[in-house]
């Protein structure tokens, strides 16, 4: 079933467009991820996913299951988070501010449900510590844990293991991996090209020109191998 | 001493300035630990001298009620200076510093052209320091005081839960639906409110102290939102209390030593954070 739907989409700013007749359609389950060489527009097609930006045409279609605030984003890092003083509980409960409306205060359903992200990321013992004294590994599943009290039927991850060591990256990418097994879908935004092949369903690559199929399409396509630098693939 | 200080008690106009220090210093710290994290530290200072311009507006056009033109007024620069943040053709922090520095000039400037006081120099500094305005409040101030300063924290309590998620990630909060920019909007109205309020307690020039200094030294040593903003209230509470009072039975200015115990509860917690 579909998820999310992009029809002729354009975007950029009132200088110019940055992408045109960008169309593609993210199902129930795919793990999709949206390469690209840096300025090619992959943080603005973002935005515009999430309601932040208008597209300057086009449309963007959201199932009827789905509504705007259900879904989940993993932000790039601010310079302001890094010396933010704040437990880790109390991060992960601002994720369920997307279902709270305008009652002020987080109930026994949001904790619960906080709790429950929490242990799924594994940082349930983590709980008390403040934010700012955890790894970067850390306070990417806690920001994770925050996403999941959002929604758990779409993830739209920017860049999740940029400036992790290759460990951690490596169980940032199997974390996202199961979550998309247990049916949540993912939309990742990449520089990782061996990651993004190895892990996700779905690949699409904006820049000069526009490519959206699977995978396996993808290594065949003449935009595949050029950012993947083979020649050749024997898939 | 003590004999001393309940001696001075008796007198209204001493109570009324404990009453209103209380609650101005304590609803100004609530404020300050987001505007600090948000890097906004400096609005304080700003929105001071934009109320001091309309002051001087006020006293030049005669108006009964000064308040009546320095809120409003300082209302809509505080919402401008909040949004300009987002769009920027002057940047945030340029677009402080001059409507700081141009509000103050010209501040000067009217009072200066149109003042009929004899004692020009003594009123000046009065507004900019405060110095004895806190000590002559007539009842109606102290009511008009307690009233805007409970409706601000109670906004605040209510608002906690936003405040935090806003503050932490604008963006998140805007991508799951979270209106950001009415939360901003309340707190940049909250916080002129505030400091047209200080202007009375530690005078124009200080009030970003008692915006700044409590969150800054509750950062030092607490590592929890809450922890921080109740830690912060307390200190700032403290701070007020234990500036008046010296300032009575020393006879220093109220506003620079409640600022002067301010930087010295800094001073320790920055010692004790060390320490850690």
């Amino acid at each position: 079933m579909s998820l999310l739907t992009v029809k002729d989409l354009t975007l950029g700013y009132n200088s110019g467009s940055i992408i045109e007749n960008l169309s593609f359609t993210v199902n129930e389950g795919d793990y999709l991820s949206i390469v690209g060489e840096n300025g090619s527009g992959k943080t603005t097609l973002m935005k515009s996913l999430l309601h932040l930006q208008k597209p300057l045409g086009g449309e963007i279609i959201v199932s009827n299951d789905l509504k705007a605030n259900e879904i989940g984003y993993l932000p790039q890092q601010t310079v302001l988070q890094k010396d933010f003083p704040a437990t880790v509980k109390e991060i992960v409960l601002s994720g369920c501010q997307s279902h709270m409306g305008y009652r002020p205060f987080y109930g026994k359903k949001e904790k619960a449900l906080a709790r429950e992200n929490m242990e799924l990321m594994g940082i349930l013992d983590l709980e008390k510590r403040c934010y700012k004294q955890l790894s970067g590994g850390q306070q990417q599943r806690v920001l994770l844990a925050r996403a999941l009290c959002a929604t758990r039927k779409l993830l739209l991850l920017d860049e999740p293991v940029a400036g992790l060591d290759p460990k951690v990256t490596i169980e940032m990418y199997e974390t996202i991996k199961s979550l998309n097994e247990k049916g949540i879908t993912i939309i990742m935004i990449s520089h990782d090209i061996a990651a993004a092949l190895e892990y996700s369903s779905h690949i699409l690559h904006i820049g000069k020109t526009i490519f959206f199929g699977t995978k396996k399409d993808y290594l065949c396509s003449k935009e595949g191998q050029s950012f993947t630098g083979k020649e050749k693939i024997y898939a | 001493m003590l004999d001393k200080i309940f001696f001075y008690l008796q007198y209204p106009f001493v109570r009324y300035a404990i009453i209103v220090g209380v609650l101005i210093s304590l609803s100004s710290s609530l404020l300050g630990v987001t505007l600090v994290l948000k890097r906004f530290s400096y609005i304080g200072d700003g929105l001071s001298h934009v109320a001091f311009g309309a002051m001087a507006v006020a006293t030049v056009l005669k108006l009964s009620d000064k308040m009546l033109l320095i809120l409003p007024v300082t209302v809509i620069c505080a919402v401008l200076l909040l949004k300009t943040g987002q769009n920027a053709k002057v940047k945030g922090d340029a677009a402080i510093a001059m409507l700081s520095v141009g509000s103050l000039a010209f501040g000067y400037l009217l009072m200066n052209i149109f003042s009929t006081s004899s004692n020009l120099t003594g009123d000046v500094c009065s507004t900019l320091f405060g110095s004895t305005s806190i000590l002559t409040l007539t009842l109606n101030e102290v009511i008009l005081c307690a009233v805007l300063s409970v409706v601000v924290m109670g906004i605040f309590i209510f608002m906690y839960n936003k405040i935090l998620a806003v503050t932490f990630d604008e963006t998140f909060a805007k991508a799951t639906g979270v209106s950001a920019d009415f939360y901003n909007t309340i707190t940049a109205v909250m916080i002129a409110v505030i400091i047209v309020l200080a202007m009375n307690l530690v005078g124009s020039l200080l009030i970003s102290a008692l915006v700044i200094f409590p969150a800054l030294s509750a950062m030092n040593v607490f590592k929890s939102f809450f922890k921080v903003t109740i830690a912060s209230s307390i200190l700032s509470v403290i701070c007020a209390f234990v500036g008046i009072m010296i300032s009575i039975l020393a006879g220093t200015p109220v506003g620079s030593t409640i600022v002067a115990a301010d930087v010295f509860v800094f001073l320790l917690s920055f010692a004790m954070g060390k320490k850690k």
